[in-house]
């Protein structure tokens, strides 16, 4: 064995092992009915209206309201598998034992964090999938033979996924019980409401729409809009335009910002991580069960 | 049980420690959990860190196990800072985890296999790692229980498998916190067995432990922890011919039960005899154990008096 196979071969060993440990969380999560049920009733819900409102026309207009809903579902679907389940993961994780246990393996965390990537990124682009697919069996606006579809989801749908992976990771290393993770789901909504998922940002104040703008779940939605909608519709965004150039800017700002500053918050998480830190949590959950 | 080890003590002076301590301090705000401890561990040896709950004895593993900062003082652990240590030193630790609920989705051979990759670049030809997974699942007597699903397996099941997850990467050093709190006596016992058989390959072991007979069956050597300083050291027949130079001499005597704590019990019997021989029935004589002492060192240092405790034990030696 040469050096350099001693000193890299550890960690590319670790991410090996890290993806094939998202592999295996991935096939546990479609094998456990529990999983795949919660999974699936969590996708039709959102899906459901879009079967229900597929002939309902809006005046004016040849796309039927489905059509709306349908680029929101799929902006949902990456912020909130991508953001609150990565976020919801770590924390619970982080309680039952499963992070110290990786910590105490040579290059665990390391291995831990692609694990963890990979199986959410794995069911963010799935989600997405099936609710691109849904939205092409389903509705007339959109076809599969529009390649700018294609081509907006193929960089829009990682880089938003790059933009909203570290905040999780970030959100999920701050919330110190599980019994809180509900925390993180107001401020979520709360940006939901304000971010053009629900009503176009262009009707709401001028300040609410600033505000908007500097997180990144505007940007999903909006790009969401721009892959899924006809071109006529940029009349309704900020701007009357798509604005692809901004949203690039805006998600890569997020990415670039959540990678430099998740290995930190990360790290700092994994060092408070002990035996007797979990006893102790353990203790509290067994006195307060839930 | 007796258990037969090979008498480490008289490994070649020039090895160097596995374990070396010296002025270890812990301080939490204004609490001084450890107050200069100080210890040395040989290659091979088994070692016991014995103390009531609040000594500091899990402050002082997780100092070594690289989990926890320090106050004060030198520590060396295969001969690398803990605070320091990475990842290659990281591979050459075994610790044993007490798992909750943790990995319940996962199969046993998988979650094994799984941990014992990591370990896989460190492999060399004088000591090759990982250990083969369906060997230990062997020792550890899983391989029933191979395809399950860790959440189904019973308590002490899952007990088994925190011990192979943490032998898995053939640690030099394997460290035990507290290994079988909550145990029914059989799972002890099984538990105990099973962590012999593995410190059997020149694996040295440190382990916590409240209970002086856990210590008695696992170590070669029980360091006594009250208060946070190691205030007795010594295998468990030092510290008991330590501590046995009181016996207590029990009768019963004009129809009561009679007690009296002597150093020479012999003499006093014989003054007994020659007072009323007549009257003396049911005579016993017991040497005080390292248990009575430890357990009057644990209560004195409950009760806030760990001057007090730390005393005890020179005081029964003198």
């Amino acid at each position: 064995m040469t050096t350099t196979t001693a000193t890299a071969g550890p960690s590319a060993n670790a991410v090996r092992e890290g993806v094939r440990r998202g592999v295996r969380e991935l096939h546990q999560m479609v094998t456990n009915r529990q999983d795949l049920a919660g999974n699936l009733i969590w996708l039709f819900g959102m899906l459901a209206p879009l079967y229900f409102l597929r002939d309902n026309e809006l005046p004016h207009s040849t796309m039927p309201v489905a059509g709306f809903i349908l680029p929101s579902v799929m902006s949902m679907c990456l912020a909130f598998n991508g953001m609150f389940s990565l976020a919801q993961q770590l924390v619970v994780e982080r309680q039952d034992g499963t992070l110290l246990r990786l910590k105490a393996l040579p290059h665990g965390m390391l291995g831990y964090l692609i694990g963890k990537m990979t199986s959410v990124a794995a069911t963010v682009l799935l989600a997405c999938a099936i609710v691109t697919l849904t939205g092409i069996c389903m509705l007339k606006g959109v076809s599969p033979a529009d390649a700018g579809l294609w081509a907006t989801l193929a960089w829009m749908l990682p880089l938003g996924l790059l933009a909203v992976l570290p905040a999780g990771a970030v959100l999920g290393s701050l919330v110190e019980s599980p019994r809180n993770i509900g925390l993180i789901m107001i401020p979520l909504f709360g940006l939901a409401s304000v971010s053009g998922i629900f009503y176009p940002a262009s009707r709401l104040p001028e300040w609410v729409q600033h505000v908007a703008e500097v997180f990144p779940l505007y940007w999903i939605g909006l790009g969401a809009r721009s892959a899924l909608l006809p071109d006529g519709y940029a009349a309704v965004e900020i701007g009357a335009s798509w604005r692809h150039w901004e949203t690039a800017g805006v998600l890569g700002c997020w990415a670039v910002a959540g990678v430099l500053l998740a290995p930190a918050v990360l790290r700092r998480m994994a060092r408070r991580e002990s035996g007797s830190a979990m006893v102790s949590r353990r203790e509290r959950a067994l006195r307060n069960p839930v | 049980m007796t258990v037969v080890r090979p008498d480490r003590r008289n490994a070649p002076a020039d090895e160097e420690p596995v374990l070396e301590v010296h002025g270890l301090h812990m301080r939490y705000g204004d609490k001084e959990v450890l107050r200069g401890v100080d210890f040395s561990v040989r290659r091979g040896e088994v070692v016991a860190l014995l103390g009531p709950n609040g000594a500091g004895k899990s402050t002082t593993v997780e100092i070594l196990e690289g989990f926890r900062g320090r106050s004060a003082g030198e520590v060396r652990v295969l001969g690398t800072d803990p605070a320091r240590g990475d990842e290659r030193w990281r591979s050459r630790l075994g610790i044993v985890l007490q798992s909750w609920r943790d990995h319940g989705k996962w199969r046993v051979r998988e979650l094994l296999t799984h941990f014992a990759a990591f370990y896989a670049p460190y492999s060399t030809p004088g000591h090759p790692r990982p250990r083969d997974v369906g060997e230990l699942l062997a020792t550890v007597g899983l391989t029933d229980q191979a395809d399950q699903r860790i959440a189904s397996l019973s308590g002490g099941q899952r007990r088994r498998l925190d011990i192979a997850l943490g032998v898995v990467g053939r640690p030099e050093l394997l460290f035990l916190d507290e290994p079988t709190t909550g145990f029914d006596p059989e799972a002890r016992h099984e538990f105990h067995a099973l962590v012999r058989a593995l410190a059997d390959e020149r694996c040295t072991v440190l382990l916590t432990t409240h209970d002086l007979r856990e210590a008695e069956k696992l170590a070669d050597r029980v360091l006594i922890l009250i208060g946070g300083r190691v205030i007795a050291e010594g295998t468990v027949e030092e510290l008991a011919r330590r501590t046995g130079a009181e016996a207590e001499v029990t009768w019963t005597g004009g129809g009561e039960r009679r007690s009296r704590r002597t150093a020479d019990p012999t003499a006093f019997v014989q003054r007994l005899f020659a007072e009323d021989g007549t009257d003396v029935h049911d005579l016993r004589i017991r040497r005080v154990g390292l248990e009575e002492v430890y357990l009057a060192m644990v209560r004195d240092a409950e009760a806030g008096r760990v001057e007090e405790a730390s005393r005890r034990l020179a005081e029964v030696a003198r």
